[in-house]
């Protein structure tokens, strides 16, 4: 007589449960995903710095692009770096409109906390980054951050 | 007599979730924006008189880039690794010395460009500066507290972001 019931044939694992675990998980990504609601249309690489801090609310950010445009809009807007807000070229006098809309777009105890975020191409010569600067200070959205990645190596 | 109800097959359920799983996995930004936060002076108004206030020239760390991205710190050429050096002297003077701040709580670091400096350059003496205060911060910190700033409470953390109080004015842009 056998007492070990290892002889028995394994039985399979029950999958019913899966879709469960899949919506789960799906449901998960549905909440946290941020769609990407412009596309570029001028070059970007971010300054490298290594005293930087994350943006807590990608809600309350509002970005403004600074840079040399793509090969595609060359031919039309030329190389010299330019203004992106939204999905438009623009110019240093737009931005106050453009603060404007982003304030109308959130509720009114969020717009303390609503803060521009620059991100501009190492390459391009701080005029133009002034100019954005005064405009801010203008509509008095005061709270900026200079967009930069990390960098690792210490000189 | 009522026919009996027919059941719907679930068992492609799953696939389609794992269809639906996978398109938001792929168009998912986790990353979040990460960059060198400041604070905007607010724009001076049109009528306010211009408010002289003087302050005393050893408690200003001048530092002005040009637009050939040349450094210059009080009147010193210099450069960009030389800056967080400079600039923890400055605010600290450990040395008393009598052209340096008088205490950090006086020391301002006066930021001046070109329209012509490069946006890199610029972003570089910011870093520095920022992280000249945080080094002196978590110095102070470890000082009085045998821990790192990222280690105290908040109320402490404060304590010492006023001790060691960030004051950067950038000047007015000419024109």
């Amino acid at each position: 007589m056998k007492l070990n019931k290892k002889e028995k044939p394994t039985p399979a694992i029950s999958t019913a449960s899966l879709p469960d675990i899949v919506f789960m998980l799906l449901f998960f990504f549905m909440v946290t995903t941020v769609m990407r609601e412009t596309d570029l249309k001028v070059k970007v690489v971010v300054p490298q710095a290594t005293e930087i801090q994350k943006l807590e609310k990608k809600s309350l950010v509002s970005y403004i692009h600074i840079g040399v445009p793509t090969e595609t809009y060359r031919a039309q807007f030329g190389t010299a770096p330019r203004i992106q807000l939204n999905d438009a070229f623009a110019t240093p006098s737009m931005i106050a409109e453009f603060i404007d809309k982003e304030r109308a777009a959130r509720s009114e105890q969020e717009v303390p906390l609503l803060t521009t975020s620059i991100k501009a191409d190492r390459e391009v010569k701080m005029g133009i980054v002034t100019d954005v600067k005064q405009e801010l200070r203008k509509a008095n959205a005061l709270k900026l951050n200079y967009s930069s990645s990390l960098r690792t190596e210490v000189y | 007599m009522a026919r009996p109800v027919q059941e719907v097959n679930a068992g492609s359920m799953a696939d389609i979730a794992f269809l639906l799983l996978i398109f938001f996995l792929v168009t998912t930004t986790i990353d979040t924006d990460k960059g060198i936060a400041i604070k905007l002076p607010p724009m001076p108004e049109e009528n306010q008189p211009k408010n002289d206030i003087r302050i005393k020239e050893r408690n200003v760390l001048q530092v002005l880039v040009n637009a050939n991205d040349m450094l210059l710190v009080d009147g010193q050429l210099s450069e960009i690794k030389e800056l967080k050096r400079l600039a923890k002297d400055f605010i600290d003077n450990p040395s008393k010395n009598p052209e340096l701040s008088e205490s950090p709580q006086k020391a301002i670091i006066s930021l001046k460009n070109d329209r012509g400096t490069s946006y890199n350059i610029y972003i570089q003496v910011h870093n520095e500066l920022k992280a000249a205060y945080n080094e002196l911060r978590d110095a102070r910190a470890r000082m009085l507290y045998g821990r790192g700033m990222d280690q105290l409470p908040e109320s402490r953390q404060n304590e010492i972001k006023d001790y060691y109080r960030q004051v950067i004015s950038e000047a007015e842009p000419e024109g």
